[in-house]
């Protein structure tokens, strides 16, 4: 049987960088292919490509044993295949109607567009694959595992047949992602061929029907989810064979540093995002803030650190009241902030190093005195902490935008890391980055913990929380809905409690049996 | 767009600050009114509003006269209980249209007093406001289109001077109107090509783009004003498009003379309004081309172009400004004098801001804006004190109230502004 | 440390310092690179304006309708004409000068040198225009509303200046220039505190600003401030002797104390930039206000700020046209130096110091095109032309980099000046 779509030596060269390095993939008709491979491995590339969107260097693409030339996404989705961006397509203030029909559009005489027909192809598409949504609500309104919906629709909508899954399960619950898959089976079923492309290797043995792994731009191995386990494809996609554990002491906890109480915060749409939230941490341990991105925790993080106003709720540091105080005064009083964004707001990406060094700091001494700012020092220090932390670069001078992520981030973690510290907030200090990055920061975070220091580790990363925390708070509709002790609990369990499931509740184990079993 | 999965719960729909501001705001109007107009009225004054603009001999109506005082006390009624009901239970999502009205009722009540044992031609007064808010809708319409598509444009002024320009050179030269129109609208689209390439194709800053234009084109039409326009006398002399009363509908009292007995420019506002209203948001082309403005990726994913759609966008947008642009010199004056659009690419900016970015809405700002100039230049007829200067500052203060979300934040597209980076 | 490391730490130092003389902290790059796009734009805006002085003159015309040779020739001489008087309006006449040093008449060298000073007299409110644009454009804010600012400082320098009466001179003229500054603060201010309390966009609300300011100023030259007796003509009446900033000759020779007045403020304005905990809280907000959010700077106050100084720099071009030249106010005191302003901003990378070689050009330009116009009767207005393509070529460099095929600098190394959208607080 012919495949339906064949990829053949694809290249893509970037300045600088090889994207794509001769790339060959095979997907069948009716199969869930897994595309698995750390962030910046290469994928998103090669589906970028796939679509239309990037022009490859060399290759062929061939669809049905046919070959074609993909110049624009209009090719592709003439081609029949369809792309559920990782990042949705959507724009809010249009209807689902206008969103799905965008580009395809149904129209009466004239150019004038009809909305109802299109309504009416949308609710047939819901019903035969069991999608619910409605066609006339705006996007803005939909909770994002709708907006996904609306997402598969669209392609659907073009009576696509290879249908691309950009990191789809990003955004979504537990609960949800368990939803997404269902309708990928579903999918599958009535004939569509998949592409998932993830670099979480807990769902895809669940999901997927062949493994391939992609590595620095190349097709590193293939398998399928009966010949692999969890360590096998780690190690596949790293290669090497990764130590998930990391060896550390046991927490000696002292005084509490930290200590929230009934917190309640509000998004930008006035919305209750954080939800009577009470939690300590103490001196000396990592409290790891477990949970699915969007439950509350950047809503968390931002009160702390002083950078949004809760409208409920005390939050102390080493019984100082900073509920209302601003981020200068909570860094003042020894609270340091790796933000989960660290391009956006934790770095002015034309800055050289330099003043990167002491953006929250240089209004202090030795940098400065009265309004006279003094550079020498500001340059020593940089020199000093380029050493220090490892930075690459050529110098102290180098604007931090031309630096690789891992070194941004390393900038990052020496200014914050460099002072004298009592609270160490840290949001998703590792996304993005290589393993050796990740490996260094995770043993400065612990080493920080070791020296007396406070820490809360906030992020979506399972493994990244199994591996740092003493304690695991679990976030859920912005709540914390367990405390857990990091020794005494496992990955599953807490995995359970992400999807906002008490895994000791003995009604609920079925779900959970059920969610042990390929779908 | 972080965080939408929960179910979070409101904490309010309307915001309740906002209700009671617009309340107080319809009080204080409704005060305004009772104590400098009602108040300080004579009891025997009488108001006459004429209905007819001068000259005209279509479509005649009676003169309004009414007993000022009473009139005053009757619209303090009105505005009082509008405030009323608004602190009590709210108009929601009427507010902005109910302030529209509540000051509508309140320039009403200023005239009625102004005009107190006088008589006030209203008819003439309106007309002119129709007349004067042409340029500003129009440099609205062009706005509403670029930036429906993502491309902030405020080289409209620039755009609608040059145009002003090449409409009486060529229209002298040439001595016909079709020509000298068609020459203004080339002159425009030739600098929206510019801008268009400049903020799509170089990515500069869009603002920056629009400043090159503007100083631009107030050089360059002094330049050709001062080194020939001023010279030869035969070059600056293009015919005017003449009064052309619409049959049947001229002929409707208060309305014929006011809307459709006018020159084409004013009957081209009101084609542009419907056709700009529908096909922005009920066609296929306004779709796409305000899912360009929105989202240009989302747009490009799906195979719209959108290099090509902004393009289209802009260059439309200097069709439109370059009519504007024509009107000064080919529509009401007949000549070019230097600088003579005298802001109204700016204050059409403004309206469309005012109209939040909608066909209808520029439209309702352009007319409030050309009659808050109407007034100004009628203010020393009245015999008021008011200094006219504060009347045409009137539009620039509402706009910067409407900016700063007194009256509701509008829907600005969200693309506004940004140049689409294709990688 | 080991001696290596001494060395390293030596030589990072004498890269510091080489950044210093640079005094551009968010750009590594040899002075020549920076002035390379800025000095072809330049040349390019030049060549256009050949054209356009040659396609818009008759001799040309006639001169082509003869022969070919004839028409070049025409063409040649209507440029060289037009440029040597510009050249000669702005710097002097080299023959004269010359002469004049050899007479060693004093006298004969300041009006030889005369066309010269006028530059930097017609330059002096370019700088203070321009720095605040660059200021503006340093904090992330885009101040178009210079123009407006400008007519508040004259106006409020204005009435300081002829109101108060017997106060000596170097009380009165501070005073008066503090005043100026005040009024443009003032119409800085309400734009900064609209854009940082309530997100309206101070593009827009500047412009706003800038109409208000014109009609204010005709309400108040016809009202309140009219000068006696001078019927409806919008004029205020004349400033008092000791509130003019002294000009350091006899008349006709312009040259005046606010030159270096603006010289000193540059400088002020690029310690305050560069060398102050202010300044670097001012250029990160403007570089990445996310990021200084973070780093627990007030965004806020910031914004205000900034548009309040830029305000204040703006109306000091205003005082210093009405204390040094104009003596009282008109409504045709400004020829459009608000937008010029951010050309000349733009053409100096919004920097202090690239401002007062801008502002130098511009003056040049201006003061050199008023007496080609009289000369040559070439409309002073071809230098807005010019200063609309020079700056369109120094905000899009790839145009410029196309026309002279250099090659694309490294990513980041030029960034983007300005980058801003209707959006508000983003």
């Amino acid at each position: 049987m012919t495949p339906v779509l064949e990829l053949k030596g694809i290249t893509k060269q970037f300045p600088g960088v090889l994207a794509n390095d001769h790339i060959d993939l095979t997907l069948n008709k009716g199969e869930i292919l897994v595309l698995l491979g750390e962030n910046g491995a290469g994928k998103t590339t090669l589906m970028n490509i796939l679509y239309g969107l990037y022009q490859p260097t060399e290759g062929e693409i061939w669809v049905e044993g046919k070959k074609i030339e993909v110049h624009s996404p209009t090719d592709a989705i003439n081609a029949g295949i369809g792309m559920v961006h990782q990042h949705f397509m959507l724009i809010p203030v249009f209807t689902v109607t206008e969103n799905v029909m965008l580009g395809d559009e149904s129209t009466k005489a004239g150019g004038f567009l009809d909305p109802e027909t299109a309504a009416q192809k949308i609710r047939h598409i819901s019903n035969q694959y069991n999608l619910a949504v409605e066609p006339s609500a705006y996007v803005k309104d939909l909770p994002v595992g709708v907006q996904q919906r609306v997402e598969i629709i669209k392609l659907l909508y073009r009576e696509a047949d290879i249908l691309i899954f950009d990191e789809p399960t990003a955004v979504l619950t537990p609960q949800e992602a368990d939803e997404l898959f269902v309708i990928m089976r579903e999918l599958v079923n009535q004939g569509k061929s998949i592409i998932f492309i993830t670099h979480k290797l807990r769902e895809i043995l669940d999901v997927s029907d062949r493994i391939m792994v992609v590595r620095r731009g190349k097709i590193v191995g293939e398998t399928t989810p009966q010949e692999a386990d969890q360590n096998k494809l780690a190690a596949m996609m790293v290669g090497r064979e990764v130590q998930l554990d990391l060896e550390k002491s046991p927490a000696q906890l002292g005084e509490t540093v930290l200590s929230v109480t009934d917190l309640t915060v509000t998004d930008d749409q006035k919305q209750i995002t954080v939800d009577n939230v009470s939690l300590t941490v103490q001196s000396g341990e990592i409290l790891g803030i477990a949970g699915v991105q969007g439950n509350g925790q950047t809503e968390l993080v931002e009160a702390i650190t002083g950078l949004r106003n809760p409208i409920d709720g005390k939050i102390e540091i080493l019984g100082n009241n900073i509920t209302h105080a601003t981020p200068r005064q909570v860094t003042e009083l020894g609270v340091a902030h790796v933000p989960e964004d660290r391009q956006r707001d934790g770095l002015v990406l034309s800055f050289p190093i330099y003043e990167n060094l002491v953006l929250n700091t240089y209004y202090q001494e030795p940098y400065a005195k009265g309004v006279n700012l003094y550079y020498d020092r500001i340059y020593k220090n940089a020199d000093q902490l380029i050493e220090d932390f490892d930075v690459r670069t050529p110098g102290a001078s180098t604007p931090v935008g031309s630096l690789s992520g891992g070194n941004q981030q390393k900038v990052i973690i020496a200014r914050e890391l460099s002072r004298p510290i009592k609270f160490l907030v840290a949001s998703q200090p590792t996304r993005g980055l290589d393993v050796g990055s990740i490996e260094y920061i995770h043993n400065r975070i612990v080493k920080k913990r070791d020296d007396g220091c406070a820490v809360m580790l906030v992020s979506p990363e399972l493994d990244e929380i199994m591996k740092l925390s003493d304690r695991i708070a679990v976030m859920y509709r912005g709540k914390i809905i367990a405390v857990l002790d990091a020794n005494k609990v496992t990955k599953e369990e807490v995995g359970l409690w992400m999807a906002g499931i008490n895994p000791n509740d003995s009604k609920n184990n079925n779900r959970e049996s059920a969610n042990n079993q390929k779908i | 767009m972080a965080s939408t999965i929960i179910q979070r719960k409101k904490i309010e729909t309307v915001s309740p600050t906002r209700k009671l501001v617009m309340g107080i705001v319809f009080v204080v109007i409704s005060g305004l009114i009772l104590l400098f107009f009602a108040l300080n009225s004579e009891a025997e004054w009488i108001t006459t509003f004429v209905m007819n603009p001068g000259g005209l001999e279509r479509g005649l109506a009676g003169d309004w006269v009414l007993p000022t005082s009473l009139t005053l006390y009757v619209l303090v009624g009105l505005t009082l209980g509008m405030g009323i009901y608004q602190l009590l239970r709210g108009f929601g999502k009427q507010t902005n249209a109910i302030l529209g009205v509540v000051v509508a009722l309140f320039v009403f009540a200023f005239l009625t007093w102004a005009a107190g044992g006088k008589s006030l031609n209203l008819g003439g007064m309106l007309s002119s406001a129709v007349l004067l808010s042409v340029p500003i809708t129009l440099g609205a319409f062009s706005g509403v289109l670029c930036e429906r598509a993502g491309v902030v444009n405020i080289a409209i002024e620039g755009m609608m001077l040059m145009a002003s320009m090449v409409g009486a050179l060529v229209g002298s030269i040439t001595q016909s109107l079709i020509i000298g129109l068609l020459a203004s609208i080339a002159a425009s689209v030739l600098l929206a090509l510019v801008h268009a390439v400049l903020s799509i194709k170089y990515k500069i800053n869009q603002i920056i783009s629009g400043t090159v234009i503007n100083i631009f084109s107030a050089g360059m039409t002094s330049y050709i004003s001062a080194k020939f326009l001023q010279r030869y006398e035969y070059l600056n002399g293009p015919p005017i498009f003449p009064r052309f009363p619409i049959p049947l509908l001229a002929d409707i009292p208060i309305i014929g003379p006011i809307l459709f007995n006018q020159n084409i420019f004013v009957y081209a506002m009101f084609i542009l309004l419907i056709v700009l209203q529908v096909a922005l948001f009920r066609t296929r082309w306004g779709l796409r081309l305000r899912s360009v403005g929105e989202h240009p990726k989302a747009a490009d994913t799906l195979g719209i172009n959108v290099f090509r759609t902004r393009y289209m966008a802009v260059l439309l947008g200097g069709v439109v400004a370059g009519i504007g642009g024509a009107f000064f010199t080919l529509g009401s004056v007949g000549r070019f004098d230097e600088m003579m659009t005298a802001g109204k690419g700016y204050i059409g900016l403004a309206a469309m801001v005012f109209g939040n970015w909608t066909p209808i809405g520029s439209f309702g700002a352009g007319m409030l804006f050309g009659f808050a100039d109407s007034i100004a230049t009628k203010l020393s007829i009245l015999g008021t004190t008011i200094p006219p200067q504060f009347m045409s500052m009137a539009p620039y203060i509402t706009t910067m109230i409407v900016l700063a979300g007194i009256v509701g934040k509008g829907q600005m597209p969200a693309a506004d502004g940004e140049p689409y980076e294709k990688e | 440390m080991t001696q290596d490391n001494e060395n390293k730490h030596n030589f990072n130092k004498l890269n510091h310092v080489a950044e210093e003389v640079l005094a551009d902290s968010t750009k590594k790059k040899s002075i020549w690179q920076t002035m390379l796009i800025p000095a072809l734009a330049i040349l390019t805006g030049l060549i256009l304006g050949a054209v356009i002085i040659i396609s818009t003159s008759e001799e040309v015309y006639t001169g082509f309708q003869q022969s070919f040779g004839a028409g070049l020739s025409a063409s040649w001489s209507a440029v060289a004409n037009s440029y040597s008087s510009l050249f000669k309006g702005a710097f002097g006449d080299p023959a004269y000068i010359i002469e004049s040093l050899r007479s060693g008449d004093a006298l004969e060298i300041r009006r030889a040198l005369n066309p010269f000073l006028e530059s930097l007299v017609v330059a002096t409110p370019y700088i203070f225009a321009g720095l605040a644009v660059a200021l503006g454009f340093r904090a992330g804010l885009f101040n178009i509303g210079v123009e407006g600012q400008l007519f508040m400082g004259a106006i409020a320098a204005t009435y300081v200046g002829y109101s108060i009466k017997g106060l000596p001179g170097f009380i009165h003229m501070p005073l008066a220039l503090l005043a100026g500054a005040a009024g443009g603060a003032i119409w800085g201010f309400v734009p900064g505190w609209l854009k940082a309390k309530t997100g309206g966009h101070e593009v827009i609300n500047t412009i706003m600003m800038n109409w208000i300011a014109f009609r204010l100023t005709e309400w108040l030259l016809t009202g309140p401030m009219t000068r006696p007796n001078a019927g409806r003509i919008p004029v205020s009446p004349i400033i008092e002797k000791s509130a003019e900033i002294p000009q350091f000759f006899k008349a006709p020779i312009r040259f005046h104390l606010g030159f270096f007045i603006a010289l000193a403020v540059a400088y002020l304005i690029y310690w305050l930039l560069f060398k102050t905990t202010w300044g670097f809280n001012l250029r990160t907000v403007g570089a990445n206000p996310r990021a200084a959010k973070y780093a627990g700077m007030n965004i806020a106050r910031n914004t205000i700020m900034a548009m309040t100084i830029s305000g204040a720099l703006a109306g000091l071009a205003g005082a210093n046209q009405v204390l040094a030249i104009n003596r009282s106010m008109a409504i045709g005191l400004s020829s459009g130096y608000g937008f010029d302003s951010i050309a000349l901003a733009l053409l100096g990378n919004s920097h202090p110091f690239g401002v007062i070689l801008g502002a130098l050009f511009f003056g040049v330009l201006r003061n050199g095109a008023t007496k080609m116009m009289v000369t040559t009767a070439i409309p002073i207005d071809i230098i807005s032309i010019l200063q609309a393509l020079i700056l369109m070529f120094v905000a899009a460099p790839a145009i410029i980099r196309a026309i002279y095929r250099i090659r694309k600098p490294k990513a980041g190394d030029e960034a983007v000046v300005f980058a801003g959208s209707w959006g508000g607080n983003k």
